[in-house]
């Protein structure tokens, strides 16, 4: 194999793996620090800047500190017909956050995601990976409850 | 017509998580056929014979492409299967992925031995992490089977990203990149995955193939219309009785999925095909569905007589705007302007040339955008304004006469409400 072979495929082996890597990473903290991209970048012979261009892409690789249990809640067309707004309302009044922000104990960070392929269930969320459907405004604080 | 599960027939019927029970309802019997008795072009002729096209939305004929792919002289060749359901309103991969990975697993070896793929990929979206096992284990029990001598199977989870599922991009993820569509030609047949010839199909498309091995093209062809063949698999939600899924031959109607099978009453409009699909005025309801008229990925979403079609719209822009991967300008501004257009009408702030400014912004999307995202978001747009036209007009004149009566500086708002 020439040199510049060898450097292809072991690049292509480096990049393929990238994803699964960060994954892995998230298995062990709730955020990618950049001191985690600084050692993938390390050793993969990536450049930071890159893989943080990737992470950030990505809506399951958070890299500002996210909370312990992430609540997803989809706001697509179809939860949107069957009261998402209210279920989005019973959150944030449950937990006294925006979309976008954690809980100052870091229990709970609330996101706003595009379909989760649930749509026979709207409204529903997912809570890490756990999927919960035909939500209501008065269920949430239920629902939460299980996970303070 | 009534329902017809061939796609849905082993859902509920197998186990899973137990390729034993597969195996005993004729499982992998399309496979072994293709395998000792076919010759790779004569698999790629049978499917080019049944008509099958693509279920992913776009329906470009499958046989044509497994063709382009079997035609190029590489040596290294992949074939991935795009899990990555992230349109709006769809929810049959998942239902289909948890049911039945069998026959899946079976089209992709089939679709393997074709067009001569050593590495086939799954890409699972991240939102559907819950079945990577499930998956995983239906494909080390093939394996142990001795099923994937000829093409290995690896399940590739992805990181949440809608435009994943239109396949440049999907194929810049597993590379580990960021997710962008890239520039065409070259096609993925020809230059895919690391440059190699690449076919990429979606879950409902390869779970046709052992079907139409088995039983043969001509048995295929004689479901659907002149061009579009076989059954589809549709996801019901919205303003009905009963969400879920149903399998129909092409060709039926709109009526039939939504009020027959789904019960719905009081319809005003239906959107066939997700956030960029087709939006169906309830005087068409006895559209057939099919790839002449609207079929999309599947995904049919029905509105009652209380909906506001410039609202659906607004939810539909709003999803496609935060999900455009950003590369192309078209798509990138044209998303943005369109939701600041929409928001700014539903506020009440209306003009006069917005309907003009939707329009020209529509075609020119339609034109120039790189991939099929920003090429479709102008249909739910477009659509909108040739049946609900009233609508846009009525709330315009509302909102000039309002303003006009109080007063225009108390209805402008600082904050744009997106």
């Amino acid at each position: 194999m020439s040199a510049a072979a060898k450097e292809t495929s072991s690049s292509i082996a480096n990049r393929a793996e990238l994803l699964p890597a960060l994954k892995q990473e998230l298995s062990k903290n709730s955020s990618l620090s950049r001191t985690v991209l600084a050692s993938l970048a390390d050793k993969t012979g990536i450049p930071l800047n890159e893989i943080y261009g990737v992470s950030t892409f990505y809506s399951y690789l958070p890299v500002v500190a996210a909370g312990k249990n992430i609540i997803r809640v989809c706001g697509c067309l179809p939860c949107d017909l069957k009261d998402a707004q209210g279920v989005i309302g019973s959150i944030k009044k449950e937990l006294g956050i925006e979309p976008g922000q954690t809980t100052a104990d870091g229990k709970f960070t609330l996101e706003m995601v595009g379909c989760i392929g649930a749509c026979d269930q709207a409204p529903a969320m997912m809570i890490n990976d756990t999927l919960y459907g035909n939500l209501t405004p008065t269920g949430i604080a239920e629902i939460l409850k299980s996970f303070k | 017509m009534a329902e017809k599960r061939i796609v849905l027939g082993n859902c509920g019927v197998i186990d899973p998580q137990n390729i034993e029970t597969y195996l005993a309802k004729g499982g992998f019997k399309a496979f072994i056929k293709a395998r000792d008795k076919m010759k790779p072009q004569g698999i790629v002729e049978e499917i080019k014979k049944s008509g099958l096209t693509g279920r992913g939305g776009a329906g470009f004929p499958c046989g044509l492409k497994w063709e382009l792919a079997r035609n190029t002289k590489a040596k290294t060749k992949y074939l991935i299967c795009n899990a990555d359901e992230g349109e709006v309103g769809q929810f049959k991969d998942k239902y289909l992925l948890s049911n039945d990975p069998f026959t899946l697993i079976e089209g992709m070896l089939i679709a393997g031995l074709a067009i001569g793929a050593q590495q086939a990929y799954i890409y699972l979206r991240a939102e559907y992490h819950s079945i990577f096992n499930l998956l995983a284990e239906a494909v080390k029990q093939a394996k142990e089977k001795g099923f994937l001598k000829h093409t290995d199977i690896l399940v590739f989870e992805g990181a949440g990203a809608y435009v994943c599922g239109e396949e440049s991009a999907l194929m810049n993820s597993i590379e580990g990149r960021r997710g962008e569509s890239r520039y065409k030609p070259p096609y993925p047949p020809t230059s895919g995955l690391w440059d190699r010839p690449t076919i990429i199909n979606n879950v409902e498309t390869l779970m046709n193939i052992p079907h139409i091995i088995n039983n043969g093209a001509a048995w295929f062809s004689a479901m659907g219309t002149r061009r579009s063949k076989g059954t589809k698999v549709f996801c019901v939600s919205g303003d009905v009785a009963r969400p879920g899924i149903y399998e129909l031959e092409i060709g039926s109607s709109l009526k039939e999925l939504v009020v027959d099978l789904a019960g719905a009453a009081g319809i005003k409009a239906v959107q066939v095909g997700g956030s960029t699909g087709s939006i169906i005025p309830l005087r068409m309801i006895d559209t057939p569905l099919s790839q002449e008229t609207c079929l999309g990925s599947g995904a049919v979403v029905v509105l009652n007589s209380d909906r506001d079609i410039i609202d659906i719209v607004h939810n539909d822009i709003r999803f496609l705007h935060e999900e455009s991967c950003g590369k192309c300008t078209p798509c990138r501004e044209g998303t943005e302007v369109m939701l600041e257009i929409l928001g700014r009408l539903m506020r009440g702030d209306g003009e006069a040339g917005d309907i003009n400014k939707l329009e020209d912004l529509a075609r020119a999307m339609a034109l120039a955008s790189l991939c099929g995202l920003g090429q479709a978001a102008a249909v739910p747009v477009l659509d909108s304004l040739k049946y609900f036209r009233d609508e846009y007009n009525d709330l315009i004149d509302q909102s000039l006469f309002l303003r006009s009566y109080l007063g225009s500086e108390s209805y402008k708002s600082e904050e744009v409400v997106i």
